[in-house]
């Protein structure tokens, strides 16, 4: 099932016009605040009536402005996880969760066991919201949409409101919940390391147009798209097995261009990665570095060029079998001549690759 | 035991309690609905609907009554239908207090539960709805927990103000003992004759206990529910 957004609306001076498709799995809205992800959200939610266009699930029609359809917030079986939470201060963390049940079709479908499970939270069950962590009760709000069955997961930066510490305790949750379900889920964010652990498909919007879309991996790999993702957040993933742990606080990993050293993560031997690197951590050189401090040096080809409008360079190289992004300086990318089909070496410093970084699975 | 008041001071304790009652039972849920209107729609006309609820605490009592003795009298537009097709009277009657007390403790009411419902955050509300829950469901589920605190208030609120309503009530109904002499007229009666005013005291006593009594339990019962709601 997937979900088709065609809409277009007008709110004083700021206009939203997108077009997107957003097909099983998760599908990230990335931009600027102000960019319009949350208008397109609560459109999809019903909380918003856009001027004209459609949202269509599946067969389901959720809303067409032509044939004058637009089904009511209640009536659209969505769950929605807000920035803030949302919990309902006067029930129990169970009333919650169960809150949703009491207005949902009778059918087996999200089960209330293994759901508080995957979220940690059988521990709360019976507490207040007012008494809950930051990160507590955004589990217990996902916990809350989840339960309510679903045909589509809606997120609204859901960790946007919680500290570093917060956000890396969500985020497996967030990543196992996002391969074991089933349902769409449409994620909006501003953060890119988010994204890169989490998304399938991207679809990255600025002054509510959409710039691009497309399967995450791609979008993320291509130096056009470097302008709307910011200089500072580009960056590719390289998919890794891990292979040893070292005495010395250092993780082996086995990438398909070579080996990969990263400080310590949490994953047993075997475990498969998805580590991004960061455009402007990677350095590059025409021949194999030697009495270099940085360990990973990966052999690659030059794919793409993308000369920026200031003194910048994009480069997207192939490293085995990913794709990877350098930024460097255009004065370099002309004396080395860095052109399509130009072998070189892609140097990372081990610890530029931050925790946030490496995601399971992929 | 009862013989330390004569039986008119009862009855007009009674009666006052009675009236008093029954005009913020009938008028809690006009009430609700007004104040969730007023606090959560924007429309046209709301002005004037806010004005008009507000009129009985600005106009004269004295006008009110006589404005409730032109419209639900027996030969006013809405007290003759009533009085034809119902057979509910409310000129000179109990019923027609408690119809003067509800319409000017109206507006207490109405400002006490609305501004409960300002405070609660209409983002929760959304939560519900998509949640799956119908505009009704949300604010049975919702919206009336969160303002419980306010409602009870209110209607306490409005229930004081009933028992103290004299202006409009002795206009509307008159004043006669055991059908629609209240506390309030009771003491004004009391203090017309020589010697009453013995008995008048009495009646002021009971008056007194029982705002303050009123006053009390308003504030316990909103604390409670104000504790169970945020409850952590």
């Amino acid at each position: 099932m997937s979900l088709t957004v065609h809409i277009a609306h007008r709110v004083g001076a700021f206009s939203l016009d997108v077009a997107f498709e957003a097909p099983q799995g998760v599908t990230a809205l990335f931009g600027r605040s102000g960019s319009g992800k949350t208008s397109v959200v609560n459109a999809v939610a019903g909380l918003l009536k856009p001027d004209t266009g459609h949202i269509r699930l599946g067969e389901t029609i959720l809303f067409d402005a032509e044939r004058r359809v637009s089904v009511p917030v209640h009536r659209r079986r969505l769950g929605y996880v807000f920035q803030e939470g949302r919990l309902f201060p006067h029930l129990s963390v169970r009333q919650n969760l169960v809150y949703g049940s009491w207005f949902g079709p009778r059918e087996p479908g999200a089960d209330f066991d293994q759901i508080v499970a995957m979220l940690g939270i059988d521990g709360l069950l019976e507490r207040r919201p007012g008494g809950l962590s930051g990160g507590e009760k955004q589990r217990v709000a996902i916990g809350r949409a989840l339960l309510a069955n679903p045909r589509l997961l809606l997120m609204d930066e859901p960790l946007a409101a919680l500290d570093e510490e917060r956000k890396a305790e969500i985020l497996p949750y967030l990543e196992r919940l996002c391969e074991e379900t089933a349902i769409p889920v449409l994620y909006v964010s501003h953060s890119m390391a988010e994204v890169a652990r989490l998304a399938t498909t991207l679809v990255l919007m600025e002054n509510g147009r959409v710039v691009r879309a497309g399967p995450a991996s791609e979008v993320l790999s291509d130096p056009e798209s470097v302008p709307a993702l910011g200089v500072r957040s580009a960056g590719a993933s390289l998919h890794a097995t891990v292979v040893a742990q070292e005495d010395d606080g250092l993780t082996r990993l086995e990438a398909s261009a070579g080996s990969l050293f990263l400080p310590r993560v949490e994953a047993r031997i075997g475990a498969r990665l998805h580590i991004r690197i960061l455009a402007q951590d990677v350095m590059l050189s025409r021949t194999r570095p030697e009495g270099l401090s940085a360990l990973n040096v990966l052999p690659a080809t030059v794919t793409a060029v993308r000369l920026g409008d200031g003194p910048g360079a994009i480069i997207q190289l192939k490293a085995g079998e990913d794709l990877l992004l350098a930024r460097i300086t255009r004065r370099s990318a002309l004396a080395l001549e860095l052109t399509p089909g130009a072998q070189c070496y892609a140097i990372v410093k081990t610890v530029a690759v931050a925790q946030s970084d490496v995601g399971g699975a992929g | 035991m009862a013989d330390w008041l004569t039986p008119d001071q009862w009855s007009a304790v009674g009666l006052s309690l009675k009236v008093s009652f029954w005009a913020t039972v009938f008028s809690l849920p006009f009430g609700v609905a007004v104040a969730y209107v007023l606090a959560r729609y924007d429309f046209w006309g709301k002005q004037v609907l806010n004005g008009l609820v507000h009129l009985p605490l600005i106009l004269p009592p004295v006008v009110t009554g006589y404005l409730l003795l032109l419209t639900f009298g027996r030969r006013g537009a809405i007290g003759g239908f009533l009085d034809e097709y119902f057979g509910l009277v409310f000129a000179f009657r109990w019923t027609g207090a408690a119809l003067a007390a509800a319409v000017m403790a109206f507006p207490l009411m109405v400002r006490a539960i609305r501004l409960a419902i300002e405070a609660v955050d209409p983002k929760l509300e959304q939560a519900a709805a998509t949640l799956g829950a119908s505009r009704a469901w949300v604010f049975a589920t919702v919206t009336l927990p969160l303002i419980l605190p306010g409602v009870i208030a209110g209607a306490i609120l409005a229930f004081a103000k009933a028992m103290g309503e004299f202006g409009a009530t002795i206009t509307f109904v008159s004043n006669i003992p055991g059908q629609t002499q209240t506390l309030p007229s009771a003491i004004y009666s009391f203090l017309q004759v020589p010697g009453g005013d013995g008995q008048a005291a009495q009646l002021v006593l009971i008056a007194v206990a029982i705002a303050l009594l009123a006053l009390f339990l308003s504030e316990w019962v909103g604390r409670a529910v104000a504790r169970r709601i945020s409850g952590s």
